[in-house]
């Protein structure tokens, strides 16, 4: 019973990790592999205008809802003029005012996006349904026009939606027949007042309906040009419609901007103005766009990220988190296949210690060290002299060792030597510790055998610790440790044979062998 | 490898991670290690158990007490000088006799009561206790072993150990010096271990560095069907350790002395798993069936009968 609940509780912790690192992936776009980097797009709209000399007053639509796009940031550029953003019903509208305007006026309103799958619909909540519109009153001929339209599409459709479809179909056909031809009039397919025409027609239908203005982000185009969408209300929610083909929702690259019939720019006291959008992109580090994302959704999952540490401490804890991993490699080399080391994290702390000196050069500088250590004590046993000063003075014959190891590769022009670090010193005269205790305990060959053993899985430890796809995701992902401790509390629990031991018992099993052969000749 | 570990496995053969975790840990208790890690302790218990050990001639636990010495061993000829903390035999001094005021090592050479001072002090000092920490020493009864093994035994201390599994021998192994030990029983560092029957008390099968051997490495002598005598005053005597340190799973060490029978030289809360290749068996069917016995008898000799139910 306490087994299987000890196997529940860690089949939890897994799917936890698993889960928790899974969500990240989803809603934050955190990436699984290091130093990818994906583009955000940078949208400019640049309002020029003449001053008169005297106040105006710009009025600009700018984006709330960016439909396919996940806003990270915006930036107002306007020199000498008050701003003011207010968000009204509908849209956002950011005011810029001046007393004295003169001459060529420049403002800017610049923001920066990402691509954003789940795309919220917040929409659907904040406006309130729409009144139907009333039916207008049309002219003739438009007006039998209109209603053979109408009349025919309703009977081929079963619902708002699908009748909108059908209707853009028919509108948009390239060979008109007459009443289309009539309704086209005067509306060229593709611009705003083809939008408008649509939206006339459907308010003969009783339909809601409004105009959406955005721009398609597509590689490679700088200058970019609004375009009008038909979005229909079918008494729930609204919906796009592509104006031309009549097909329902947005194309990927399309990002709201605004949602209005109105005219997006708006200046007081000024003439000639213009409203241009210009498009720019750039490489941006995924890491760093999950952050931005997180900090707009303002997602709980971001609460234990790493990145809001300071950059000293992120740099600590890219190592800590390293470490249980070092153990991981540790507990499987002991428990499962059965290497024998010295201490439980010795090895942790030789390959931490690698780290530092570069592997090589770090297997060299521990044999030598560790292999001269060995020889002094040895020395120093025939004395009798008792453990603590004993091992002070193997200390300092370590320091000793490689101060000489420092000059003397200083002298020789290798650079390597000086990068030893404090740290390695007192590994290493810990290791010379453990491995003349070992040599009391278990004898010489049983003491070379651990360090070798040590070494082994030092070595391992270190190229799994140093393993650049494995430090991303620990860092990226410190969920994982969970699942880490899943690990430990599953080996714990491992009773089955070691590797090494079905070499140890290698003649038990063969006269096993032997037995089960005599048993059938004797029966 | 897969058909491997199946065969371990129907031989029943207990590895470190299961021995740990199935037995050692349920059933030896860390409060009850300090009954097995204090020699000067175990020996205690021992004796006031009525339990035979080497006669514990004095202690010494601090430098000054070390005037008293010459108390201690008095007119006797022999004994032996031992760290209470000591491991592996470092640290033991055997006296076999003395000339004058002189004391004569088994090897033939004399030192004097100054030699013996100094290594006292090294004792307490901790030079042979591991991590250092201040130790005692103990003079004790030097035990003159039986004859028996002297074929088989390359100078050193033949003992014998005895599993004891919840109070019932399980399992048990003769351990002889060999020239690679260095005179130690100590199978890690080269010593030959011989199965015993356990009913009869005389040897089996024998391993030597995990391997099957059938003689001594050194002298070349058959090692099996060698009778230890007095084998049932030896179950007898390991199966009271267990009354002593109730420790479930128990390393039982005894030396058979000519004159004085079996002692009890040690007890191990962790003892190894090569006795299962001394004895050709894995030990998990003999622990499964003593497991399946839901009421132990307390009496020993009730014990030691249940050894025939499961072999």
């Amino acid at each position: 019973m306490r087994e299987l609940n000890v196997k529940i509780f860690c089949l939890l912790l897994a799917l936890t990790s698993l889960g928790l690192m899974y969500a990240k992936v989803k809603t934050l776009g955190l990436p699984l592999v290091p130093n990818q980097t994906s583009s955000i797009w940078a949208v400019e709209a640049r309002v020029e205008f003449d001053g008169l000399g005297r106040s105006s007053t710009v009025n600009l639509d700018i984006p709330d809802n960016l439909g396919n796009f996940l806003k990270l940031d915006e930036f107002f550029v306007s020199r000498n003029y008050g701003l003011n953003v207010t968000s009204k019903q509908k849209d956002r509208r950011a005011e810029w005012s001046i007393r004295n305007a003169k001459g060529k006026q420049r403002l800017y309103y610049r923001i920066e996006v990402v691509p954003e799958d789940s795309v919220s619909k917040s929409d659907t909540i904040k406006y309130k349904i729409p009144v139907a519109p009333v039916k207008p009153e049309y002219e003739e001929p438009l007006a039998s026009a209109i209603e053979d339209t109408l009349g025919k599409v309703r009977s081929e459709s079963a619902d708002i939606f699908t009748f909108v479809s059908q209707l853009l179909v028919q509108l948009n056909d390239p060979s008109p027949n007459k009443n289309i031809f009539v309704i086209q009039k005067g509306a060229v397919p593709g611009t705003e007042q083809w939008v408008k025409r649509i939206m006339y027609v459907l308010e003969g239908a009783r339909i809601s309906s409004r105009m959406v203005n955005g721009i398609s982000l597509d590689d490679g185009v700088k200058d970019a040009k609004l375009i009008s969408w038909l979005e229909v209300h079918n008494g729930q929610t609204w919906e796009g419609f592509d104006p031309l083909s009549g097909n329902k929702g947005y194309p990927s690259n399309f990002m709201r901007w605004s949602i209005s019939d109105e005219p997006m720019l708006n200046v007081e006291g000024g003439r000639n103005e213009h409203l241009r959008f210009t498009l720019s992109q750039r490489p941006y580090s995924e890491a760093d766009i999950s952050q931005e994302r997180a900090k707009t959704k303002q997602s709980f999952l971001n609460s234990w990220s790493l990145y809001k540490l300071a950059l000293a401490s992120q740099h600590v804890y890219q190592i800590l988190l390293m470490i249980p991993l070092g153990a991981l490699v540790v507990v499987l080399m002991r428990t499962v296949v059965g290497v024998p080391c010295f201490g439980t994290f010795m090895p942790i702390l030789i390959s931490l210690a690698f780290r530092e000196t570069e592997l090589l050069w770090g297997i060299i500088l521990f044999c030598l060290i560790t292999g001269s250590g060995l020889a002094f004590r040895f020395f120093l046993e025939r004395l009798n002299l008792l453990l603590v000063p004993r091992l002070s003075a193997v200390l300092v014959m370590v320091i000793v060792l490689m101060l000489t190891i420092s000059l003397m590769s200083n002298d020789l022009d290798i650079d390597r030597g000086i990068s030893i670090a404090l740290f390695p010193i007192v590994i290493l005269t810990m290791v010379i510790e453990r491995l003349s205790i070992t040599w009391e305990e278990a004898g010489a060959f049983g003491a070379i055998k651990e360090g070798l053993g040590s070494l082994f899985i030092a070595i391992i430890g270190y190229f799994v610790m140093t393993n650049n796809q494995l430090e991303h995701l620990m860092f990226n992902f410190p969920e994982l440790l969970l699942f880490i401790l899943a690990i430990f509390l599953t080996a714990g629990r491992y009773t089955g044979y070691r590797i090494s031991e079905l070499i140890r018992f290698k003649d038990l099993a063969n006269e096993e062998d032997k037995n089960a052969k005599t048993n059938t000749k004797t029966s | 490898m897969l058909k491997r570990i199946q065969k371990l496995r129907e031989a029943g053969v207990v590895g470190i991670n299961a021995r740990n975790r199935s037995y050692v840990m349920p059933h030896n208790p860390r409060k009850l290690y300090k009954f097995v890690d204090d020699k000067v302790y175990t020996k205690q218990l021992a004796e006031e158990a009525n339990i035979a050990v080497p006669k514990l001639y004095g202690l010494i636990t601090t430098v000054h007490e070390i005037n008293s010495f010459n108390q201690i061993i008095h007119d006797k000829k022999d004994f032996v000088v031992k760290p209470a903390h000591g491991s592996g035999g470092k640290g033991i001094l055997v006296i076999d006799n003395r000339r004058g005021d002189l004391f004569i090592k088994p090897n033939n050479t004399a030192i004097n009561s100054e030699a013996i001072r100094y290594h006292i002090e090294n004792i307490l000092g901790g030079v042979y206790s591991l991590g250092g920490q201040v130790d005692q020493a103990i003079i004790e009864y030097r035990v003159k072993f039986d004859p028996i093994f002297n074929s088989i035994s390359y100078q050193g201390v033949p003992d014998i150990r005895m599993l004891i599994y919840k109070g019932i021998p399980a399992m048990a192994m003769l351990r002889l010096p060999t020239q690679q030990s260095d005179g130690k029983a100590n199978l890690h560092q080269g010593a030959v271990g011989v199965g015993i029957n356990l009913m009869t008390g005389t040897t089996t099968l024998a391993v030597c560095n995990d391997r099957r051997v059938y003689e001594h490495p050194d002298f070349g002598s058959a090692l099996s069907d060698v009778h230890i005598p007095d084998w049932q005053q030896l179950l007898f005597l390991s199966a009271s350790c267990y009354q002593l340190a109730p420790l479930g799973y128990l390393g039982v060490d005894i030396v058979l002395d000519a004159e004085l029978g079996p002692l009890i030289l040690e007890l191990n809360a962790r003892p190894g798993l090569a006795i299962q290749i001394a004895n050709g068996q894995g030990l998990k069917h003999r622990l499964d069936a003593i497991d399946k016995i839901k009421t132990l008898p307390e009496k020993i000799e009730d014990r030691i009968s249940i050894i025939q139910t499961i072999l």
